[in-house]
Order: C-alpha cells, then sequence, then structure tokens
C-alpha cells in the first residue's frame, strides 16, 4: 500500500456554473506545488475539469475526490444520481444530453467522459438508472 | 508571431496583459464549444472564441493557454477578464469574425494548434 501523499473531497452542486471549475482549478494549483510533471497536470486537470463539469450539468450533485500517492494520482467521483442508462453510447464521442443552459456555455459536445477515459491511465466507471454514477481515474506518475 | 503581432494583424484591442505582449505564440485555435478546445487542443496556443463566459478562462487555465481572443466584437465582463488576469493570460477581442481573424493570422504565419485525437489513443468502453 502505497503513502497517501494528499487527499482531499470537493462537494459539487447540481446547476452550480457560476462555481463549477472552482474544484478543478484548485486541484490543478495543489498539484502544481507537490511538482507534478507538466504533461501529466495538463492531463489530471482536463479531466478533472470534465468530471466536474459532469457532475454539474448531469448529476443530482455529487464529490470528486483527490488522491495523491508516491506512484499515482486518482480522481474519483461519486453522484446522487440519476445514473446512465447507456453506458456505451454515453461514451461515444458525441453523444449528449445536455440541456440548453449547459451548450450556452460552451459544454453538451459529447466529449466529457471519451475525454476523461483518453487522458487518464486507467479509467473505471459504474452506473444504474436510479442510482448514482462513480468514476474512477488513475495517472501514473512514473512511466517505466 | 508574438501577441503583439497578432493584436496589429486583427487591429485588436488588449483588454488585459499588457505587458505580455511579447510573448511568442506559434499556433492557434477556434471554437465556441468548450468541450471541444478541452478535447482536442494540445499544446499551448491561442483561442479564439465568440463565448464570453468564465468557462472560457477556467478551460483556458486546465490547458495552460497564454492568449485569449474575443471575436465578433464580444467584450467579456470584468469577471472573466480578471480571472484571466490573475492567471497571466494577455486578453484582446477584435471586431473580425472568426472566420476572417483565423484567415488573418493564417496568412500572418500561424497555424492549427496539434490535436490530440491525431494521436491514435481510441476511446473504447471499459
Amino acid at each position: 500500500m502505497s503513502v497517501v501523499h494528499l487527499s482531499r473531497i470537493y462537494e459539487i452542486t447540481k446547476g452550480d456554473y457560476t462555481r463549477a471549475g472552482e474544484a478543478s482549478a484548485d486541484i490543478k494549483r495543489a498539484l502544481r506545488q507537490l511538482g507534478v510533471q507538466a504533461d501529466i497536470l495538463r492531463r489530471v486537470s482536463v479531466a478533472s475539469y470534465e468530471a466536474e463539469m459532469n457532475i454539474v450539468i448531469h448529476s443530482l450533485g455529487g464529490q470528486l475526490s483527490l488522491e495523491v500517492s508516491q506512484d499515482a494520482i486518482t480522481l474519483c467521483t461519486q453522484d446522487l444520481g440519476p445514473g446512465i442508462a447507456d453506458i456505451p453510447s454515453a461514451m461515444r464521442a458525441g453523444f449528449s444530453t445536455a440541456d440548453e443552459q449547459a451548450r450556452d456555455l460552451g459544454f453538451g459536445a459529447g466529449m466529457g467522459l471519451p475525454n476523461m477515459k483518453r487522458n487518464a491511465d486507467t479509467f473505471q466507471i459504474d452506473s444504474q438508472p436510479g442510482k448514482g454514477t462513480f468514476i474512477r481515474m488513475a495517472f501514473q506518475l512514473h512511466k517505466d | 508571431m508574438t501577441i503583439r503581432d497578432l493584436v496589429k494583424v486583427l487591429d485588436a484591442q488588449v483588454l488585459r496583459g499588457e505587458d505580455r505582449l511579447d510573448t511568442p505564440v506559434c499556433s492557434a485555435c477556434c471554437s465556441d464549444l468548450m468541450s471541444d478546445v478541452l478535447a482536442f487542443v494540445n499544446e499551448k496556443t491561442v483561442l479564439l472564441t465568440g463565448l464570453c463566459n468564465l468557462h472560457v478562462v477556467r478551460t483556458a487555465e486546465m490547458l495552460d493557454l497564454k492568449c485569449l481572443i474575443f471575436v465578433r466584437g464580444k467584450l467579456p465582463g470584468d469577471e472573466v477578464l480578471d480571472r484571466a488576469d490573475e492567471l497571466h493570460m494577455a486578453v484582446l477581442s477584435t471586431g473580425k469574425t472568426m472566420f476572417t481573424s483565423a484567415g488573418l493570422l493564417y496568412e500572418g504565419g500561424l497555424r492549427g494548434a496539434a490535436m490530440q485525437w491525431g494521436e491514435g489513443r481510441e476511446v473504447q468502453v471499459s
């Protein structure tokens, strides 16, 4: 079991477009202070922002968590629902169920989940309608 | 080119970052969709957009972009501009359209930013 160097949990509110992105900005600042190298920092930041926006746009609210160990950065999201009925469609680039308000802000292009998966080294999603969605993304700090 | 050159080519107004105009730039991207910017842009580049909200700056922050150009005469509010300023970005506004702006910058020597999806990491369901 590797030592945890940093652990943070952020509460994300449904529909709060004003504060949406603040958790990811904080995560980016914290990781930069830890000296995480630029390309990894960028991938984590993009995945984190997408995950945070997904909770704001699509869920009933939830949490975004960050954990940094010696070997990896892990981002997890757990929301309160409503869950994703068709995960394969949601993972397809261009597929979106975002509403007009999200689209007006420049989101809802259907790139969120695919972009998160692509930026992370490992990506796990677990969701059921009526229940929440759980996502875990890990980013290796040292690649051999 | 430098940001100062972009100001000249686009006949742009400098909204923030007068002291950052000598920063060199070598590529640009155009989009009103921040999702696409987050998904496709793979380098520190210039973003041209007609979208004026805080998420333009947040997107730029995640990607370490150093220059924002608002097209079609768009002028973001102080909250957006001040946040960009805190993050050491230069912010310009031009009355030209996105198409004309892109054309002028291309003519001036700028090219499109490298796109991530060209790198072949195919997206599949876990």
